[in-house]
């Protein structure tokens, strides 16, 4: 399986960045070859608005099924779950400790977005 | 004539003299108030009843069934308003402005467009005013639009009051866009003069002939007066600062009706602005007070 993970590189030992529409970039975990794959997201960072959903397309076209992030607001989540994704939010620690937790089964999917949306 | 009067800060008394102004022209008037997050020059009018109408803006419905997913509709999308899903389509209607790209361009026709209403315009009358009101719904964030109906419903022929909103943002462009001549409204104060430069700024890049309005002079000190004359930038018309004045305003009266003297340097200041408009770049330089306090 493909997860996502909002972090600053490929890198096991990066820290799980807290931003989903505005992280860094997204790194992209095959959990059977253990490889990674990294995917900037500079198209939402800089993004005027919207920058939840462009994250939501990247990670629905890179065929991730779960996202582990820190916050995730109501429009990305709505497009995350027509597209698929299983979201966990409140994930810290590294991206090795976050899909470490995921396959343990010790993270819990949300059922909604945690923050409040902009742009009403 | 499209008069446009505006300002950086907000409170510099924009409604005070576009309201003067239209009551002051003796003639056919149509003012609009394109302030639409706050609209309240009708709370200076006691205007007859109004005829009210939605104002909205034509966002992507996408089928279903007819979507393939392409991804052209998202890729086109300058607000990010369309998700592209392996799905299909998805639209986030309140991200949208209307532009119609994606409507216009998908490939397998499935997109049509819904109206999604942002506000209202509505139109009263007193005597030689006609008053037009632009107001955007609570919680909406698109200003622009509205202020564009307000517009394309009052301009034309004869004369024009566009009450602009305050601040340099994309409603306060699109309330000066087409106008012939521009009145700011100041007050001299740190505050008023360093908006004063923003909006300066943005009336010279739009190319349009403007004006200063110096409204409670007297209050602060002479910086406003000092950086319109280096700047060679006529000052129309001085308001000092007068409790009474302030007073007629807590009760909702405009000021050439509260203090019928003030009709002659209204009168006189929109002389001065249709010089202003006929003339372009060729106004004179340095402070020009075609009125000051009767």
């Amino acid at each position: 399986m493909k997860v996502a993970v909002t972090a600053e590189r490929a890198d096991w030992d990066a820290p799980v960045d807290p931003r989903f529409g505005r992280a860094m970039a997204f790194v992209i975990v095959d959990t059977e070859s253990r490889t990674l794959e990294m995917i900037d997201n500079a198209a939402g960072r800089d993004a005027v608005q919207g920058a939840g959903i462009q994250a939501a397309t990247a990670i629905c076209r890179a065929g991730a099924k779960a996202l582990l992030t820190g916050h995730c607001g109501p429009k990305a989540f709505s497009a995350l779950a027509a597209g698929g994704v299983t979201v966990y939010t409140g994930v810290t620690g590294t991206v090795a400790e976050a899909v470490d937790r995921l396959e343990r089964g010790e993270l819990a999917a949300a059922a909604a977005s945690d923050v409040a949306g902009h742009w009403a | 004539m499209i008069v446009a009067v505006a300002s950086g800060k907000g409170g510099t008394g924009k409604t005070t003299v576009a309201t003067s102004l239209a009551l002051a022209a003796g003639r056919e008037v149509r003012l609009l108030d394109c302030d639409v997050e706050e609209p309240n020059c009708h709370l200076f009018l006691e205007t007859g009843p109004a005829t009210v109408e939605t104002v909205g803006l034509p966002v992507p419905v996408v089928d279903p069934e007819l979507c393939n997913a392409c991804g052209i509709c998202g890729d086109v999308c300058q607000f990010n308003a369309i998700a592209v899903l392996p799905e299909g389509a998805m639209v986030f209607p309140t991200l949208c402005h209307g532009c119609g790209a994606c409507t216009w361009l998908c490939p397998e026709g499935a997109i049509r467009e819904e109206t999604r209403p942002l506000g209202e315009v509505s139109t009263a009358r007193v005597g030689s005013v006609e008053l037009l009101t632009g107001r955007l719904t609570v919680g909406e964030a698109l200003a622009p639009p509205v202020v564009r109906e307000v517009r394309r419903r009052g301009d034309g022929a004869g004369l024009v009051i566009v009450d602009a909103p305050p601040g340099t943002s994309c409603p306060v462009m699109a309330s000066l866009r087409g106008a012939d001549v521009v009145l700011l409204v100041t007050e001299p104060t740190p505050f008023g003069l360093h908006d004063l430069t923003l909006a300066v700024e943005v009336v010279r890049r739009l190319g349009i002939p403007f004006g200063v309005v110096v409204n409670r002079a007297g209050c602060g000190d002479d910086r406003v007066q000092d950086y319109c004359r280096d700047e060679g930038i006529p000052i129309l018309l001085e308001i000092p600062q007068d409790r009474r004045i302030a007073e007629a305003y807590a009760r909702g009266r405009p000021l050439v009706e509260a203090f019928p003297e003030w009709r002659g340097p209204f009168a006189g200041l929109l002389e001065a602005l249709a010089r202003l408009a006929r003339n372009g770049d060729q106004a004179p330089a340095g402070n020009v007070r075609v009125g000051g306090a009767p």
